[in-house]
């Protein structure tokens, strides 16, 4: 294949970038971190959203769940969760080293396992929408997930609960979190890269363009949208986990089920980028990174306005998003072109012939 | 020969409208059997029927010799009985191949099989049916963008993917640009004699069922009118009465 050097140089380099960044500029590590992050969200959205046409507004639903379900387990498994919550962590307790990490290993692995077993569930209950009505039914969830967690006083209620502190210098713990966020984005872009060249990628899309033409078809759509869903939920149940320690202290609006910010964010930023496409959903979620960093910096009191108005302006006029407009332009980088050739060297009857031979 | 598909005495109402009544036809392996009447004749209703798209009101309908009036539609199509639409309907946002290659039906239910690739020859098969139906140059086009013409002969190339036994088409040759029809016509009997699909063919066009069918069943009003060879068709006194509407218009004056 052409292209797969110039390809490798690339992924390596932004790798190197990503490694580098943090020490280069050590002011803007948890900047750059909640870029990985937002890169996760995006991904992770297009599965259900861009590639299968199940556009939910409930995402972070799986985010807060792994949030709280990581915290859990870290405090749990050496305090009593009600006393340590009932103090909003502002206990005297110590984790050691051993602790901590033991903790937040075993939390992020319970925060993925919870999510995707949140999103079997769910999914019976939801997947059967389609249209507007999946998008409320999650948006729904999210909503009621969010207040349900504000109400229950043994993960803190609405106060919110500190995460256990990191045993060592703030800038190692920040650099510590950057490479997580990070590696987790970098997987969950590898992962959905070779699962978009299996077959369920094609049933995915048969899904999006015609689901009922997909079932008559005799393909198993229901398998494909629970695995979706399932996906979906592993990475932003991990996601949840790492962001929750990274920020240090989680309260179930602002931070665990955001639906209005990251809720909203992780489809603009596909719909910027293009969605539907593995590309779309990480440029996107970079562009608009940049720019909000930028507002929240320079417009102070209208970055709420200026982010809008990129919202409006790009659902208006740019609705096929960056890879999409690209597609539109360039045709043919993208496989999309017409054969010189017209009819196959070996056509049909050479097909038929061998097939009756075997 | 002992016919594939077998009706006896099928009907289908809805509501008060009598859509088929007592209609029994029978289609031969390996042949081009087709199937004509006036507009709102019950043409589509007995597809529906066969392929267990809705419950028919009374008869039954056998597939190699197995009762399946009572099938679902997925049941029936995994048997090998496949229809296409009036309407087409393909994945627009994907290319030919992709269409192609979807078609290919879940062959197990193992879990993994769903992250399977598609082996070489799936792709090959798929770009050789393409080739067959003249879409072998486009075959990297997203299908939205094909006309409406072609769009037809991938859903027909969809459904040879699946190598089924039987093919009902409904309306095959509508839409598709006069000039050619006469390569449709060729590539539906070579997809008999090659690879030994039996057609059932509801078509309005008269010149186009004549020169394909072997045997021809005429609907009228929900009812069986007429059943024989081509040439026994094109001179039937009943048919040419239900065609032109001099029959009714005689009765209604």
């Amino acid at each position: 294949m052409t292209g797969s050097l110039p390809k490798g140089i690339l992924y390596g380099a932004i790798l190197v970038a990503g490694f580098v960044a943090p020490i280069l500029f050590p002011g803007y590590t948890f900047s750059i971190a909640g870029l990985w992050v937002m890169i996760l969200l995006a991904l992770t959205w297009d599965i259900m959203g861009g590639q299968m046409g199940y556009n939910s507004l409930g995402n972070v639903f799986f985010f807060g769940i792994g949030m709280y379900t990581c915290m859990i387990v870290q405090v749990g498994l050496f305090y009593d969760v009600a006393e340590y919550t009932a103090h909003s962590g502002a206990v005297n307790v110590h984790f050691a080293p051993g602790q901590y990490f033991t903790g937040l290993t075993l939390g992020l692995a319970a925060a993925a396992a919870v999510a995707t077993l949140f999103a079997l569930v769910f999914g019976q209950l939801i997947l059967g929408l389609r249209g507007p009505y999946f998008a409320i039914g999650t948006l729904g969830v999210a909503l009621s997930a969010g207040e349900l967690f504000g109400a229950w006083p043994f993960v803190g209620g609405g106060g919110g609960v500190a995460l256990p502190t990191y045993p060592g210098e703030p800038d190692d713990r920040a650099y510590f979190f950057y490479v997580l966020c990070m590696l987790l984005a970098v997987a969950a872009f590898a992962f959905l890269k070779w699962l978009y060249s299996t077959r369920f990628k094609l049933v995915a899309n048969a899904i999006r363009d015609d689901e009922e033409k997909a079932e008559a078809m005799g393909l198993h759509t229901k398998r494909y949208k629970n695995l979706g869903f399932a996906i979906t939920a592993f990475f932003l149940g991990i996601s949840g986990g790492l962001y929750g320690n990274m920020i240090g202290f989680i309260e179930p609006l602002e931070v665990a089920y955001p639906v209005v910010t990251f809720g909203i964010f992780m489809i603009v930023m596909c719909l910027i980028g293009g969605k539907g496409t593995l590309w779309g959903p990480v440029i996107g979620a970079t562009l608009f990174h940049v720019v909000r960093q930028l507002t929240w910096t320079y417009m102070l009191g209208w970055q709420w306005v200026a982010l809008g108005g990129l919202i409006i302006v790009s659902v208006v006029f740019f609705q096929q998003g960056i890879v999409g407009w690209m597609q539109e332009k360039w045709p043919e980088w993208f496989g999309i072109r017409v054969d010189e050739k017209s009819s196959m060297d070996d056509g049909f009857e050479a097909g038929t012939a061998k097939k009756e031979a075997a | 020969m002992e016919a594939i598909i077998k009706c006896h005495g099928v009907s289908k109402a809805y509501g008060g409208v009598i859509a088929n009544e007592d209609i029994s036809v029978e289609v031969p392996p390996g042949r081009i059997t087709g199937l004509i009447g006036p507009n709102g004749s019950g043409k589509t209703t007995l597809f529906n029927s066969i392929v267990g798209y809705h419950p028919t009101d009374a008869g039954s309908i056998t597939f190699e010799g197995r009762e399946i009036s009572n099938m679902t539609t997925q049941q029936i199509s995994r048997l090998g009985l496949l229809r296409t639409f009036q309407q087409t309907r393909v994945y627009k946002r994907m290319n030919c191949v992709d269409n192609m290659l979807v078609s290919v039906p879940d062959r197990d239910d193992a879990f993994w099989s769903m992250f399977r690739g598609y082996p070489a020859e799936s792709t090959r098969r798929a770009e050789q049916l393409l080739d067959f139906v003249g879409l072998y140059q486009k075959r990297y086009l997203t299908s939205g963008s094909l006309s409406f013409g072609q769009q037809k002969l991938l859903e027909f190339a969809m459904a040879l993917m699946r190598e089924p036994k039987v093919l009902l088409l409904d309306e095959p040759t509508a839409g598709i640009n006069p000039t050619l029809i006469n390569g449709l016509i060729d590539r539906l009997k070579r997809a008999v004699s090659e690879l030994g699909v039996t057609l059932f063919v509801i078509e309005h066009n008269m010149p186009v069922i004549m020169d394909l069918a072997d045997n021809i069943y005429c609907l009228a009003n929900g009812r069986l009118l007429a059943h024989g060879r081509p040439d026994e068709i094109q001179n039937d006194e009943r048919v040419l009465n239900a065609y032109l509407g001099t029959h009714h218009g005689s009765e209604a004056a």
